[in-house]
């Protein structure tokens, strides 16, 4: 980890069923931030679609940078970790990209994004995880903890399909449980 | 998990011992394979694995084996192949003879594809498909052509979208829940090992395909990669990559000249 030299935060939103619907809530009321990059990465379908990012794109005044391999992680910005690829960061704000074996029938898998920052970021990194079916992202929020991290986990009660953050909440200790609301404010407030 | 630095001492090590160069690999990736190959066979902790690299060299051909990433599957993007088969194989087939290089072709899905393309446009026959790939393992099975039935139907879903209007089950024999595909299809390729961080040119090629193979090098590397395959690309040749691959950032990219918005260009000059 080289700490000092990184100059900014890195937020990552795992999500799958019913994330969608919570980033369609917060995203029009995401206000102008130059002090993170805020990076998605969601389950979806592994066509070749670019409409994810298109309707992300649509709902928020944030910029959103296409991911490619080696595309520059900057503050200010959203990225969307692309369909059949796992997102991995390097050190110096890169991103990159791997097609190794699906992780939790995902690929991309949250676990390998959330670890791959947590190496990187270490305490400058928060992991937001979502609504979902699946137990992904359970393993990197331990990660990200074990860094330094910031782990937040969206209520259970508030969530479509309450599994994934249950998952999480029973074994990770966060620092933040939180309702759509609240999780609106809460990126909003980051420094 | 290895640290940072474990990771630069077994990168030094390996080139030291063994003379293979992963100083060029994209270390996120790197890591977490070899944290994989750690925990798969069971080492207690990563000087155990080191030493055991150093000294064996059959554990570290078995090492090679697993760092690297050969997942792959036929008409991945099946969107990239209309284009190949539409736009690009009618100039192609102009030619008296075509010379097609797979680099990083994995288990030979993708040259597979390809003959199956090259079959239906009736081209295979004055086709070459050099396929190269620095995994001995996986050449071994692309040779043979026998792939994984519970594969097929997506593979054959993968076929349709791309319009593919055959029966594709003509191309392989079922067998044991193994796939065989036909000869008459691997008649054309010739398979061989090759490792683009050290090897050279070896071939004048019409069309060179590497997919998914450069996400695994850093920045450098690839620039190096790219330059290996414009010294082996033809005139008006082409240059396929991934679908999140570019050439954009690189010193031969105003020779080249980009398909419409696909991962394919054209070298021009
Ligand atoms: C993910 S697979 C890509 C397979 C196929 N081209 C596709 O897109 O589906 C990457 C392949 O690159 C190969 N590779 C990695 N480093 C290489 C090198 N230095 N030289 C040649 N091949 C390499 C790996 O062994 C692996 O089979």
């Amino acid at each position: 980890m080289e700490e000092n030299k990184i100059g900014f935060k890195v937020v990552i939103v795992g999500g799958s069923a019913g994330s969608l619907e919570v980033l369609m809530k917060v995203l029009p009321q995401l206000t102008l931030m130059s002090k993170f990059a805020l990076v998605f990465v969601l389950h979806r379908k592994s066509a070749e679609d670019s409409t994810l990012e298109e309707l992300i794109a649509m709902k928020t005044v944030i910029p959103v940078k296409q991911v490619e391999d080696k595309t520059p992680l900057l503050p200010g910005f959203i990225y969307v970790a692309p369909s059949d690829y796992h997102l991995l960061f390097e050190t110096h704000h890169q991103l990159s990209l791997d097609t190794s074996e699906k992780v939790n029938y995902s690929r991309p898998s949250i676990d390998v994004s959330f670890e791959s920052a947590a190496e990187v970021y270490g305490p400058q990194l928060t992991g937001i995880l979502l609504s979902g079916a699946n137990s992904d992202g359970t393993n990197g929020l331990k990660v990200i903890k074990q860094q330094g991290g910031t782990v937040v986990i969206q209520d259970p009660a508030t969530a479509e399909m309450p599994f994934m953050p249950r998952t999480a909440l029973e074994n990770v200790t966060p620092d933040f449980v939180l309702g759509v609301e609240e999780l609106l404010q809460f990126i909003n407030n980051i420094k | 998990m290895v640290n940072d630095r474990q990771l630069e001492v077994l990168i030094n090590d390996v080139y030291e011992y063994h003379g293979f160069d992963f100083g060029g690999y994209s270390r996120a990736s790197l890591k977490r394979r070899v944290d994989r190959l750690i925990q798969l066979d069971g080492f207690p902790d990563f000087a155990v694995f080191l030493s055991k690299v150093r000294s064996d060299a059959a554990y570290f051909k078995h090492m090679v084996e697993e760092i690297t990433v050969n997942v792959t599957e036929m008409f991945r993007d099946p969107h990239f192949y209309k284009i190949l088969r539409e736009e690009i194989l009618p100039i192609l087939a102009t030619k008296p003879f075509i010379r097609f290089w797979h680099a990083g072709c994995a288990t030979g899905e993708e040259v597979y594809s390809m003959a199956i393309l090259l079959k239906e446009a009736n081209l295979l026959h004055k086709s070459l498909l050099y396929a190269t790939d620095i995994n001995p393992l996986v050449l071994d099975t692309a040779k043979k052509g026998i792939f994984q039935l519970r594969m097929i139907k997506s593979y054959s879903e993968n076929y349709m979208a791309m319009g593919g209007k055959n029966d594709f089950s003509q191309y392989y024999t079922a067998n044991y829940g193994l796939a065989k595909f036909s000869e008459d299809l691997s008649e054309k390729m010739v398979f061989s090992l090759h490792n683009l961080v050290s090897d050279g040119s070896f071939n004048e090629f019409d069309i060179i395909l590497c997919r998914n193979v450069l996400i695994y090098f850093d920045k450098d590397l690839q620039e190096r990669a790219l330059q290996l395959f414009d010294d082996s690309l033809s005139k008006l040749g082409y240059l396929a990559l991934g679908t999140k691959e570019t050439i954009k950032f690189s010193s031969m990219q105003d020779r080249y000249e980009q398909i419409h918005k696909e991962k394919i260009w054209k070298k021009i000059k």
